[in-house]
């Protein structure tokens, strides 16, 4: 307490409050705080992914030999080994490795269309959202076509004790394994892929509202900014379902 | 990038200011779809006592059965319908009662009535805001959670009745409708509400947590918080790390009973009749409940820790007695409470070493809430007591929380709770610890700051009465249940006088089933108190209890963007009371020390 001055003002540091001391908006901290949650919605489905598999056998032959079985969990490159237009061709992981390559695409762009509104850079915002749009676009409907895929199977489907044979894939049954096997594909590619669809719906959104000028007389484009953030962790998470369902 | 985050926030801030000028607002602005918090809060509270009586009535049904198994009830066939038969209560009813009775509890009154009420309340007030940081969000969070609640309202009037597989919903039990009636509708109408109610809680707690970090007013540093602001900033980041791990519990298992698929269950025979499912793990549904589930009873006790330790400071007239012990001590336990859920679940079949492993981390639990008990004990010590009626629940909230911790330790040795496992002794212990403290908890907040709610006193000869009739009841009920549950006496039975060794208890607990009534009614006396205090109470002044908080800088009845001027400065904590040399027993938060030569301290604000 040397002078009265300094007793009158309170302090100031970073933490002091009357500022914001992670230097992002609420609107920002509240996107980070939500993805924190979701982290924890898709880290359960993960973990529930990991004990399942555990809790079954694993194919212990030779590749080769490999047959699709209840008994065994299957080596994904066994499922996951069709193209569009390659009927019949073994190509494993091809068509998965495509569509990543098209999300991770879509996260560049989605960048540059943030960086752009940093810039209040209008054209370069609407092109970068248009493109990010059109990848996420192509990301669903590729994953439209493998649900397709997996949904009718092979040709040669899986036979079974009784000498019949199935095909394809439902809740209840599969020609690729245990029924938990497919079970889990559907719930976590779905709940992801649900996950992007939003994600597109609100950049779609953003995009009208870009090219109306919306956030251009709003003065910032922290919208854009905020959208990337949630595109950006969908991205993350199929990293992760990626190296779940199809590496391992 | 840091220069365009500075113009962004001031925009932000901008339109906050702006909050004070609002145009004259309808009914329906102002009342109903209200982004005023203080509004949203009431709502919460109303909506929070609603059910409160609700789940308290269930159980005075289910207490019936227990107190007298072989009377029969037929003056209650007027209300139950179909579910009384003769005078006698269907035994699947019963379980759908003590299923919901859990659910209603501490979900919607002890979760969203308790931290939808304090958290919204307060949080703006006593950090100097004018607001939440997005008001829509937190209207938007109160009105998710009535659809919650009406789904979950309906339940209880289907025919098949609500859900019946215990709060904690078990599979395959609560997978397989056609297991028990409960299991039918009433568990798919459970599902839908609680997965409704997860996403109120994480708009809410998005909210709290952002409005903490980013708008405390000038001086407001988080060592100068009240200890209520910390308490609701760590529940919010509890219920939005653990609720979503519920809501994957509750996907799975909703696609389990409605799409054949088999994530929790496997070799299941029903009527002879064996199931297709095969694979899934029903004791991973434990683990993933739990993962929530303990978490949620922190999230339940956490408020009022903060709510009681305001009101014993102001109440003692002593600043509260180690405040950064106070605060670690509650960060210890959230941390602990994410590292704890398998000692739910010793019986299991769990390795028996990652039991002990799981039984460590749970008694280490003790050592925060030993610190926390010694602090408001030390606080009261030779304190200038003020018996208000929320003094005195805030003193109960001590005593019920250190006879129900207790037992805490005793349940966490796994050795002993195989042996306690599902009795009336773990019902005695979390009813006490978790159950009548929070109430308690809730009470003595309620009766704290209603006359900053809503500008009027409540009574406090009622409140005296209320009080010493719950408290009283409390005890009654839940000590001799400690009894009975060493004894072996097991837990959701409809009907134990077939069992000899249990026979012996009828007496019990009729005592602890007339207990229970009695400590229902005083709470008729609470809402008449309540309600008429609303319209009739005595006027508040400003700051009636003389509370160094910002919350009471504001006018009797705050409008929308609570201070009609500036938002006040923050220069000291808000606990010195008593403080030597001042002329008054407390100086208010906004108090500069220059306005307080006589009573600062050298070194004053070195300490801080």
């Amino acid at each position: 307490m040397s002078t009265s001055t300094t007793l009158e003002e309170p302090k100031t540091g970073t933490w002091d409050g009357g500022n914001e001391p992670l230097k992002a908006s609420y609107g920002k901290l509240m996107m980070w705080f939500f993805l924190l949650s979701d982290a924890f919605t898709f880290g359960a489905f993960l973990i529930v992914y990991g004990l399942s598999r555990h809790s079954h056998l694993p194919y212990t032959g030779r590749p080769e030999d490999f047959q699709f079985s209840t008994e065994w969990w299957p080596i994904p490159e066994k499922v996951f080994n069709a193209f569009p237009g390659f009927h019949g061709v073994d190509l494993p992981l091809a068509f998965v490795a495509l569509m990543t390559m098209i999300l991770i695409l879509s996260s560049v762009t989605m960048v540059l269309a943030v960086e752009a509104g940093h810039r209040m850079d209008k054209n370069d915002v609407q092109k970068w959202l248009l493109w990010t749009i059109l990848f996420g676009g192509t990301f669903l409907g590729c994953q439209a076509w493998e649900w397709t895929h997996f949904i009718t199977g092979t040709d040669e489907g899986m036979l079974m004790a009784d000498g019949t044979r199935v095909f394809g894939a439902n809740m209840v049954m599969n020609q690729y394994g245990p029924p938990l096997f497919a079970n889990l594909f559907f719930f976590i590619t779905g709940f992801h892929g649900f996950h992007v669809t939003v994600g597109w719906i609100l950049l779609v959104i953003a995009f009208i509202s870009t090219v109306n000028g919306v956030y251009h007389k709003r003065g910032h484009y922290e919208m854009v900014e905020k959208i990337g953030l949630y595109w950006h962790f969908v991205d993350l998470v199929w990293v992760f379902v990626f190296t779940f369902f199809y590496l391992i | 990038m840091s220069s365009t985050d500075i113009s962004l926030n001031k925009d932000v801030h901008h339109a906050h200011d702006e909050h004070d000028h609002h145009h004259d607002q309808n009914f329906f602005e102002k009342y109903i779809f209200s982004q005023d918090h203080k509004v949203i809060a009431k709502q919460f509270l109303f909506a929070g006592i609603f059910w409160g009586f609700i789940g308290g009535f269930l159980s005075i049904i289910f207490r019936l059965q227990l107190g007298w198994p072989e009377a029969t009830f037929t003056f209650l066939e007027p209300i139950l319908g179909n579910w009384i038969v003769n005078g006698k209560l269907d035994p699947e009813f019963y379980l759908a009662l003590v299923t919901m009775h859990g659910t209603i509890m501490v979900f919607f009154v002890l979760t969203a009535g308790l931290s939808g009420t304090f958290s919204n309340f307060l949080i703006p007030l006593q950090i100097g805001a004018r607001d939440m940081a997005s008001g829509f969000m937190n209207m938007l969070s109160f009105w998710v959670f009535f659809l919650a609640s009406v789904v979950m309202f309906t339940s209880l009037f289907i025919e098949t009745g609500p859900a019946g597989g215990g709060w904690t919903v078990y599979p395959p039990l609560s997978a397989l409708p056609q297991a028990i009636s409960g299991s039918g509708l009433g568990m798919t109408l459970w599902l839908i509400s609680m997965a409704l109610f997860i996403v109120s809680q994480l708009l809410g707690g998005v909210n709290y947590i952002t409005t903490v970090i980013n708008l405390r007013t000038k001086g407001m540093s988080m060592t100068k918080l009240p200890l209520t602001i910390w308490s609701f900033f760590l529940t919010a980041i509890l219920g939005l790390l653990s609720f979503p791990v519920l809501l994957s519990a509750a996907l799975l298992l909703i696609f389990d009973r409605s799409f054949g698929t088999s994530f929790f269950l496997s070799d299941i025979y029903i009527a002879g009749e064996a199931l297709a499912n095969t694979g899934g793990s029903a004791i991973l549904f434990q683990h993933l409940f739990w993962f929530l589930g303990h978490p949620e009873v922190y999230i339940v006790i956490l408020p009022t820790f903060g709510i009681v330790s305001e009101v014993i400071a102001t109440n003692s007239r002593k600043p509260i007695f180690g405040y950064r012990a106070m605060i670690g001590s509650m960060l210890g336990i959230s941390l602990l409470s994410f590292v704890v859920w398998a000692h739910h679940m010793f019986v299991t079949g769990m390795n028996p070493f990652l039991g002990s492993v799981f039984m460590f981390l749970t008694l280490i639990i003790a050592v925060p809430s030993a610190v926390k008990v010694f602090n408001w004990l030390a606080t009261l010590w030779r304190g200038n007591i003020r018996f208000t009626t929320a003094m005195m629940y805030a003193v109960a909230f001590v005593s019920l929380f250190i006879s129900g911790g207790l037992t805490g330790i005793i349940l966490g040795n796994s050795a002993l709770d195989i042996q306690l496992h599902d009795t009336y002794f773990v019902i005695a212990h979390f009813h006490l610890v978790m159950g009548a403290a929070a109430f308690f908890g809730m009470f003595c907040g309620i009766y704290h700051w209603f006359p900053k709610m809503f500008g009027r006193m409540m009574d406090e000869k009622l409140g005296f009465i209320h009080f010493w009739l719950t408290f009283l009841s409390a005890y009654l009920v839940f000590m001799p249940m400690h009894y009975i549950g060493i004894a072996g006496f097991p837990r959701r039975y409809y009907s134990w006088t077939g069992f000899d060794a249990f026979n012996t208890f009828t007496d019990l607990n009729s005592f602890i089933s007339i207990a229970a009534i009695l400590g229902f009614t005083a709470q008729l006396i609470f809402l008449f108190n309540f309600i008429y205090s609303i319209f009739k109470g005595r006027r508040a002044t400003a700051n009636p209890w003389h509370s160094n908080t910002l919350e009471w800088t504001t006018p009797v009845n705050p409008g929308h963007g609570n201070w009609p001027g500036e938002i006040p400065t923050v220069y000291r904590w808000p606990y010195d009371y008593s403080k030597p040399g001042a002329p008054e027993d407390y100086i208010p938060q906004n108090v500069p020390f220059s306005q307080t030569q006589s009573s600062n301290l050298p070194y004053e604000r070195d300490l801080e």
